[in-house]
Parts: structure tokens; sequence; C-alpha cells
């Protein structure tokens, strides 16, 4: 029998095969690989964002901050390879420092300074923004020849290039399944997320794992940025608005709980595709708006909230129901 | 939250004395780079000054904010304010555009405003959707809907009776300032010369209890969401008006944090309970001043998000249960009147 904390998983999986096979039917050209390279490469820096936030969102918080976040990576590594002469690596290196730290001060001012996730990621938002702002306002061009390098990366399938950047967003898709389900880090973040006074009364270091949390999340939010930047060869303050509405709406159509504790990072993978495929499907039909795009996404979203209550309900109900049979079992036998 | 206080409530003045000491900090600040700050001028039958532009520039964020104070009070928070402001004001356009009057213009924008209000209300009161999750939704999609009423164009319009609800001027004070006194003052009056703001609290502290005491949570939750509404509707109308057009992508963008910031600032806790909507709108004006601070000084702009973000992170430190409880043994260890020594009144009883 499927268990049901796996439904919303396999719901996300179903919409994905259906949406795919009906944009099929109507275009065939889409079932090519081309179509599913390019899904890859569109949405890999969507999709390192998102593993950071299905992180977040399982452990019962939410990170406003990444938008700002990847647009400060891309100004930071523009600016640092326009000014000086050291290698992208390294500068690579020295952002993701930078990102980690970031998100891990705003984990252990949510930790110690007890205040609500949501208020202190939004004053991230604005300081990283801010500091993308105080770098340049203007949009840096990169051109470094490791760059034309790296993007010249791809594996070729029947004339489609799978790049490397889309490479980088399944990697961290499978390390992140790895990490949420088979390290001592990944339980204990569901189990922050199932409560944290529970979590704490079960001996879960709350204070690591919470700074190890968003810690994560800046981190992948700063590999995000470098994506973006070998994606668009250009740091610009102004890119990457709103990635984190993005990143949230896939985490959740993806089936996690946004209350925290049940959910998949495999979800979120399809989550992304299925907001991709939206797009795909689009540009291929080219008579409709781009604004249909949010609506969509939109709609989408509150089905998928609505399943969620719907699984929450149909829960509890069952174990109340199981809990009136144990008592009037026990009443049996006395 | 903890149980609300028997007896008569606190003075007012009490309870918004730490905001207007920022407010007034903010000022002075205005005055230290521009001393001609507080000067007002009648000119053109109207008037103008420095703290004029704070109050009418603020008027979007303080019109929001009575709202979200409601809705904060409820435990709740509504994320889709932004995007019902983009769709009130596409609305209006396209309706004056096609040759209705301002006055049917404003009243269909005020329509879709409340609309998206009972849309966000029966997601959390009848559906028992977590308000961040429920509203997130509208903001989301809200956009998409606001771009086609405008078909994604930025809809212009030259009708002078909707541009005077942004740009004009009744009896020398520019208008969004009277709306957002007047709408503050009726909302203020309507929750504090009834029940309604009790019970609102009620709801905010702990909604299964105050259900069991007999308040109709649904309704009242429903009826919160759709004052937000019908708050981001009209600032909506002003932002629009102001520009002379509606444009989907930017009007209102991120106003909701600004209005959910001014909301915190003004002191409200974020897990409901006792709120004020005055000490919210001094909030609100807190955040205008310091934008004119750093207009006035000549800094470069650029730095105009990273002093806000200081500042917002140094005023939710303050106010962080964490420091407070500090502070609170700060002073509990401090000197104090001792009491008196057992050993004394041994020593008289010896004697």
């Amino acid at each position: 029998m499927i268990r049901s904390t796996h439904l919303p998983l396999l719901i996300t999986l179903a919409t994905f095969v259906l949406a795919y096979a009906l944009c099929a039917s109507a275009y065939p050209a889409m079932l090519s690989w081309r179509v599913i390279a390019n899904l890859l490469t569109d949405n890999a820096f969507l999709g390192i964002a998102a593993v950071g936030m299905t992180f977040v969102i399982l452990s019962g918080g939410i990170d406003l901050s990444i938008g700002s976040v990847i647009a400060f990576t891309g100004v930071f590594l523009a600016v640092i390879l326009r000014d000086t002469s050291i290698h992208p690596l390294v500068a690579f290196a020295l952002v993701l420092t930078l990102t980690t730290g970031f998100g891990a001060a705003m984990g252990a001012t949510i930790h110690y300074l007890e205040m609500p996730p949501f208020i202190v990621t939004l004053a991230g938002m604005f300081l990283a923004r801010g500091a993308a702002y105080v770098l340049s306002t203007e949009s840096v061009p990169i051109t470094h020849e490791f760059y034309d390098t790296l993007q010249g990366l791809y594996w070729k399938v029947d004339g489609a290039r799978f790049r490397l950047i889309g490479g980088l967003m399944v990697l961290t898709f499978l390390v992140g399944i790895i990490t949420a389900h088979r390290t001592r880090f990944g339980q204990n973040v569901y189990a922050l997320g199932g409560g944290e006074q529970a979590a704490k009364l079960m001996g879960v270091p709350v204070a690591r794992t919470t700074i190890g949390i968003y810690a994560v999340s800046g981190g992948l939010a700063g590999l995000s940025g470098i994506v973006f930047s070998l994606y668009t060869s250009a740091g610009y303050s102004l890119a990457t608005v709103g990635v984190e509405l993005d990143a949230i709406a896939a985490v959740v159509i993806g089936g996690t709980l946004l209350t925290g504790g049940y959910g998949f990072v495999a979800g979120t993978f399809f989550g992304i595709l299925i907001m991709g495929l939206i797009q795909t499907y689009i540009v291929f039909d080219g008579t409709l708006s781009s604004w249909w795009t949010k609506i969509v996404i939109g709609g989408l979203l509150f089905a998928f909230i609505l399943l969620q209550k719907g699984l929450t309900w149909a829960a509890q109900k069952r174990a109340a129901q199981a809990r009136r049979r144990t008592a009037t079992g026990s009443a049996a036998l006395s | 939250m903890s149980s609300p206080p028997v007896g008569p409530r606190p003075s007012i003045l009490k309870r918004i004395m730490p905001q207007l000491l920022i407010l007034g900090v903010a000022l002075a600040l205005n005055v230290a780079v521009f001393p001609e700050f507080f000067q007002i001028d009648f000119r053109n039958g109207r008037l103008f000054g420095n703290l004029i532009d704070v109050l009418n520039r603020g008027a979007p964020v303080a019109l929001l904010c009575i709202g979200m104070t409601l809705v904060i009070a409820t435990k709740g928070i509504d994320l889709s304010v932004g995007a019902v402001m983009a769709i009130a004001g596409a609305v209006a356009a396209a309706m004056v555009v096609e040759g209705h009057g301002w006055g049917t213009a404003v009243l269909a924008a005020l329509a879709a405003g409340g609309l998206c209000g009972l849309w966000n209300g029966f997601l959390v009161a009848v559906l028992r959707i977590q308000p961040i999750v429920a509203t997130l939704v509208l903001m989301v999609a809200g956009r998409g809907v606001a771009q086609l009423v405008t078909e994604g164009k930025i809809l212009t319009f030259d009708n002078p009776g909707l541009i005077h609800l942004g740009a004009g001027t009744v009896a020398g004070v520019p208008t969004p300032i009277l709306i957002w006194l007047a709408l503050a003052a009726l909302v203020t009056f309507g929750v504090r010369k009834t029940a309604l703001g009790m019970l609102i609290e009620a709801i905010g502290i702990n909604e299964r209890s105050s259900r069991l005491a007999g308040i109709n949570s649904r309704v009242l939750l429903i009826c919160v969401y759709l004052v937000s509404g019908l708050c981001a509707a009209l600032a909506g109308v002003i932002v629009a008006a102001d520009i002379k057009g509606a444009d989907a992508n930017n009007a209102g963008l991120w106003l909701e944090l600004d209005a959910i910031l001014a909301v915190v600032i003004g002191g409200n806790s974020l897990l409901g309970g006792r709120f004020s909507i005055i000490a919210s709108l001094i909030g609100a004006l807190i955040i205008q001043s310091v934008n004119s601070v750093i207009l006035l000084s000549g800094l470069p702009p650029e730095f105009n998000l990273v002093i806000k973000a200081l500042l917002i992170l140094g005023i939710l430190v303050i106010q962080s249960p964490r420091i407070g409880n500090f502070i609170y043994l700060l002073r509990a260890s401090g000197p104090q009147p001792q009491p008196e020594p057992p050993h004394s009144t041994q020593e008289e009883a010896a004697r």
C-alpha cells in the first residue's frame, strides 16, 4: 500500500508526467532531447536555490533572502573578476564562504534572539540586495576565458547539449536527497520541523541544526548565483528579484508541507520541472502571454495546498478513529 | 501569548512612547542633514515642505499597515497586499480608459480589492490554511491577474477626478494624506469604540478558546482580510493616480514587506494579540522618514537598502524577547531597595 507521506510526491510526479504528455500531444516537438536539456539548463539556478529552500521549509522556517543573495553573488563575481586578477575558482570559493557565513549569521540571529525567520531573512534580503547595489548598480559583463571554458562544457545527445550547470543542478539534488534521508543532519531537520520543543527533548542540537540549515540555504544560494553568472555571463544587482517566491512555489508543488516536517527533496526537483514545463509550453504556443505563467503557477500552488490540507485532515480523522477504536476496545476488555 | 491584563488599558501615550522616540530621532536626523526640514510653505494653493512630503509619500504604506495591523493581530499575515494594489490600480485605470467616471472606477477597484480580501479570508478562515501560505497564492498569481487586466501594457489615463486622488489637494493638503488619516481614524474608532478590537485580539491570543467563548472567529477573520484587501485597493488607486498610469509589474512591489515592517516597528507582535493601529502608523512614518534622511543627506541611493536593513535589524534586536529578558535581568540585579534583613527583627525580638 502507498504510504500517505509518499502520496504528495507521487501526485507531483503524476502531475509532471501528465503535463508533459499534454504538452507533447499538443506539440510533438516537445518530446525531443533538446527540450529536456534546455529545461535543465534554464532552471539550473532556480533548482539549486530550491534545494536549500527545501531544507529551510522542512525545518518549519522560511528564507526570503535567496533572490538577493543570488544577485549579490553575481555582482560580487563580476566586480572582482573585472577589478582584480584572481582566478575565478578562488573567487567562487570566496563568495561561497561569504554567502554561507551570511546564512549562518541569519540562522544564529533566528535561534539566539528568538526572532521569527520571516522577519530576519527579510532584513537579510534587504541587506544582500543593498550590498549588491553598493558594489555596482549597472550590469557588469564577465569576460574571463575560464568562464568561456566552463560554458563550453557539454555532453551532446542527439544534437541536444546537456550543459555543465544543468548537471550541477542534478548533482545538487542528489547530494540534497542523500543529506536529507541518510545523514544525522537531515534527520535533525525533519525533527525540528515536526516541533522544536519535541526535537529539543529528543536531544536534537537545535542551535547547531538551525544555524546549519540557514548556512546550507545561504551557501546553495551562493552556488546558484555562480550558476546564474555562468548562465548570463554578467552580474546585475536588479537580477533575480522574486526568485525566493518561485523557489517556495517549487517546494510546495513538490509536495513539501509548508508547516515543516514532511516532504522530499526529490519532490522539489519535479516541482522545478513542472514550472519550467509551463514556461516552455507558453514559449511553444507563442500566442499565450507571459503573465499566464504566474496565474497557472498560482493555480497549481493553490491545488497543491488544498491537496496537503485534505491529506492532513484525512490523517487526523484516521488517527481519531483509531483512538476511538482502541478506547472502545479497552472498555470492552474491562 | 500571555493572557490580557485585567483592568484599565495602559495609557496610549505610554504604549506608543518608544515609537515616538524613534520617530523623533529619525526626524532629528532629517533636520541634521537638512536644516529647513520643518519649514512648510503655502504656495499656489498647496502646502509645500519636506514634512508634508513624508506624510504624502508614506500614504501607501500607511494605508496598507492599517489592514495589516488587524491581520497580524489575529496571528495572521497578508503577503498579497502588493499584488492586490497592482490589481486595484489596473482595474481603476481600465475602467477610466473605457470611459467610466472616476467614482465608478474607484468603486470597481475597491470591489476588486474586497474580492481578493474575501478570497484570502475564505482560505484562512474556512479552509484553515495557514495565512502565510494562503496569501502567497494571491501574491504569486495576483500580478499575473493585474497584467491580464492591463494586457501587459502600462495603462495611462488622464481622468482629472482619478488623478486628483493621488496628486491633488483639498484645502491645500495633498489628498493622499487626508485619505489615510480619515481611514485610520475610521478603522481605529471602529475597533476601539466597539468590542471588535477586543474580539480580534482574542482570536490572535488563542483562536480555539475565543471560539469556545462564543466569538464567531470565522466571520471575523474573513472581515479582517476583507479590510486588508480594501486598504490595499485604496493604496493601489492612489499609487496609480499619482503616476497617472497602472503598472502591473511594479505597482506596490515589495510594499507588503514595508507594511509588515511598519507593523513590527510599531511594537505589534507577529504572534498576534494586542495591537495598536496608531503605533503601526508611526512605524510607517518612521520608515518614510528614514527614506527621507537617506535622500536628503545626498548619500548615494545605493546605500538606501543597506541602511534600511541595518536599521530594521537594530530595531528588531531591541524588541526581541531574549534581549528584553536580558534588560529585565540587568535591571533586577542592579541596586534596589533591599528588604529588611531578618536578623534585625530577631534582635528586636531579643530585646
